[in-house]
């Protein structure tokens, strides 16, 4: 797979020693760029319609998870799907059946996405290139037909009317304003944490193995362990997001675990720009904007959304973050 | 300067007592699939047979201002949802139509019910609509499983295919189809040679349907949707199941897809619609003003758009409101008829009463047009083809 070669196209074409001093001035534009868009999410439920607005937070931090993995260890998972929305499911099931309230549903949903992320990563870290995105690909299969078959999905109709609940058993969570702000905090904390993860000393490793495996092994580091702590890391933020949606949408369907699911969270992150920390969350805004405000053209949409990818890739090949990044000279 | 601002206050006035009449505005959104795999049996046809409806109604002229907006799910609860709750609380839409997908219409039932709406749902096949899941805001017109299950496996019974063998899509929808269906048959006299669960989606049917061949039954159940349908339909013509004298009774098919498929593929299934095009006379009129617009047949989908549409403008008229209690109180009191299905009415639970059709594929022989695809077998009264109030355990009912 040209995973590895697109990894390191991308924006941080520093070799593995430059890396680790993320330059002074680089800290700074993130911390304002952070600020700027604490600022943004606090304003924009003003401007915008909250629950289209949480839809984008939602799949922001899900591209977001899965860019940690692509990005930062050239790890191609083409089956991150299975963690967002069997994360959703069982998320709407807690809610639901087991009244649960809204953040533990978050967590429960959380938690199954790590595990799967466990089980899946161990088996799929043992090969490398296609044949590991093909066995992310199989595992995520398996799970689609899990959801089709069980009977707590609800088959086709998925699981419905999930309730949103009281937050801590205090605050309401039916009025849509309220629960974009909740949505907000835990979008912020997911970034925050994805930037943590990629500025600390392990995602130095990280990004060393991305760019020169052998040289990583032979400096002592357990590549393959660093490699399913980085995956099960992706996977349970991509829990995150898939759970938080079930209690956005109060529902959770096939369409959260079907591959072309997988696909669109590649989609949204090479249009937004691989390898940078803000990109994907701007390739998740693009293409649910497209989606739904495009959503009266009726079968244009398809059209428009692959016209977009087409120009992305001929025209700026970093994404649009990764232009950016480009022209300040500055890792996004 | 003092005349044109005369003229003008007059002119307002004149405008006043003018919008005085038209006061009610009703915005109507067409929810459906209009890029995939179903968008051929809704999509636009559906809008156009929505604009049909206050075109017939004559809207303008008894003061209700209608205007139609459409939108693609794409077949994804999320988008619906979020399609329905920004037409609801920006847009300002009042009533969803079509909605396709069960998985969709649910959600936007739901969603309906939460921001007291009207939901007239023709596109949907589950019969959770009027069972478990339904609502004082939703009305399901044109079809649901339990009448495709009734009318299929009942009246194919009574026309003496009295065993059967199941072809099932392995998941939930499948299931449901045959149990609703072989309960159906049993209930009739009929019984159960053996069923098949053929992996979802499948594309290979071949085994499935040489077992099912040398089962000897006289009807094969095909209990599936979409894709899985037609694919069975080609592989059965292939084993010439038809011509060696068995019958293939399909459970959820629409005349679209006999289009696709040709008649000589398709010659002798069975299925239920509560629409074709040429019934009667009245049928025939409409469709052709229909045909005009899109270039094909309508099927019971559309025709469930425009009945819906109709009989929601008369309550909006006779009520002279757009308050949801109040209009599907109305439509709920008082029985309609119209073009498509002649007479109907709708149920405490939200079911939609109206006649339904055992139909046959022609053989190629027989077709005189393009669209000339089909012939009634039987008619089967509503109260035969739907599931009875009493055991849908739809919460509304049980209340009373």
């Amino acid at each position: 797979m040209s995973s590895g070669t697109v990894a390191s196209e991308g924006a941080d074409e520093a070799p593995i020693g430059a890396v680790q001093q993320t330059g002074k001035s680089a800290k700074k534009l993130h911390g304002m760029i952070f600020i700027g868009l604490a600022g943004l999410l606090l304003i924009a439920p003003f401007v915008l319609y909250p629950v289209f607005l949480m839809k984008v937070l939602c799949f922001a931090l899900f591209a977001s998870a899965f860019s940690l993995l692509l990005g930062y260890a050239g790890l191609l998972s083409f089956g991150h799907a299975a963690y967002f929305g069997m994360a959703s499911y069982i998320a709407a099931h807690a809610a639901k059946v087991w009244g649960f309230t809204p953040e533990l549903a978050i967590l429960s949903g959380t938690l199954v996405g790590t595990l799967l992320g466990v089980v899946f990563g161990w088996l799929a870290i043992k090969r490398q290139g296609i044949y590991f995105a093909m066995i992310t690909l199989a595992l995520s299969q398996m799970v689609f037909f899990f959801c089709v078959q069980a009977k707590f999905t609800g088959g086709e109709d998925g699981i419905q009317a999930v309730p949103r609940g009281h937050l801590f058993g205090l605050i309401d969570l039916a009025n849509d304003r309220v629960l974009y702000f909740v949505v907000a905090a835990i979008f912020l904390f997911g970034m925050i944490a994805i930037y943590r993860i990629i500025h600390s000393p392990f995602g130095q490793v990280m990004k060393a193995i991305r760019d020169n495996e052998p040289r990583a092994v032979s400096l002592g580091y357990r590549v393959n362990q660093y490699k399913l702590a980085l995956f099960v890391l992706s996977t349970a933020l991509a829990g995150l997001a898939g759970a938080t949606k079930a209690i956005v949408f109060q529902l959770a369907s096939l369409t959260d675990v079907h591959w072309s699911m997988s696909g669109e969270v590649v989609l949204m992150t090479l249009v937004g720009g691989l390898g940078t920390v803000f990109g994907p969350m701007v390739g998740a805004a693009v293409i649910v904007t497209m989606q739904n405000y495009l959503a009266t053209l009726g079968a244009w949409v398809l059209v428009v959304q692959g016209f977009i990818f087409v120009a992305c890739v001929l025209a700026f090949r970093e994404g649009i973050v990764g232009l950016f990044a480009k022209r300040l000279k500055q890792p996004l | 300067m003092r005349k044109t601002a005369t003229a003008l206050a007059v002119a307002g006035l004149l405008m006043g007592a003018g919008t005085a009449q038209a006061q009610i505005s009703v915005k109507l959104g067409v929810l459906n699939d209009r890029s995939g795999v179903y968008s051929d049996l809704g999509g636009e046809g559906s809008v156009v047979a929505a604009r049909m409806a206050v075109e017939d109604f004559k809207a303008e002229s008894k003061g209700i201002k209608v205007e139609i907006v459409s939108a693609d799910h794409q077949n994804k609860p999320d988008i619906g949802a979020s399609i329905t709750r920004k037409w609801y609380d920006q847009d300002n839409v009042d009533v969803i139509l079509d909605v396709p997908t069960s998985s969709v219409a649910l959600a936007v039932a739901q969603i309906t019910k939460e921001k007291n709406k009207v939901h007239l749902n023709s596109g949907a096949a589950t019969s959770d609509l009027t069972g478990p899941a339904c609502t004082a805001n939703t009305l399901h017109w044109a079809y649901d499983t339990v009448q495709l299950a009734n009318v299929t496996g009942g009246a194919m019974v009574r026309q003496g295919g009295d065993s059967w063998y199941f072809l099932t899509a392995d998941y939930a929808f499948g299931h449901a189809l045959e149990r609703d269906t072989s309960a159906v048959v049993k209930k009739n006299g009929g019984k159960v040679i053996g069923t098949v669960r053929t992996p979802f989606p499948s594309s290979d049917f071949s085994s499935f349907l040489l077992q099912a061949q040398a089962s000897k039954a006289k009807v094969i159940g095909l209990a599936n949707a979409g894709g899985d349908t037609v694919n069975a339909i080609k592989q059965a013509s292939e084993f010439g199941i038809t011509q060696g004298g068995q019958k293939l009774g399909g459970l959820l098919v629409f005349v679209n897809d006999i289009k696709a498929l040709g008649l000589k593929v398709a010659q002798g299934l069975n299925f239920s619609e509560t629409f074709y095009w040429d019934y009667n006379d009245s049928t025939r009129a409409w469709s052709k003003r229909f045909m005009g617009h899109m270039n094909r047949a309508p099927n019971m989908t559309n025709a469930g758009v425009y009945s819906s549409v109709l009989h929601y403008l008369r309550g909006v008229e006779a009520t002279k409101s757009k308050d949801p209690a109040k209009v599907i109180g109305w439509m709920k009191a008082n029985p309609f008829e119209d073009a498509v299905f002649g007479k109907g009415y709708v149920r405490e639970d939200g079911r939609v009463m109206i006649d339904a059709f055992l139909l046959e594929v022609k053989k190629p022989e027989e077709s005189k047009g393009e669209w000339d695809l089909l012939k009634v077998v039987t008619k089967v009264p509503a109260d035969q083809a739907f599931r009875p109030m009493s055991e849908g355990n739809c919460p509304l009912v049980k209340k009373n």
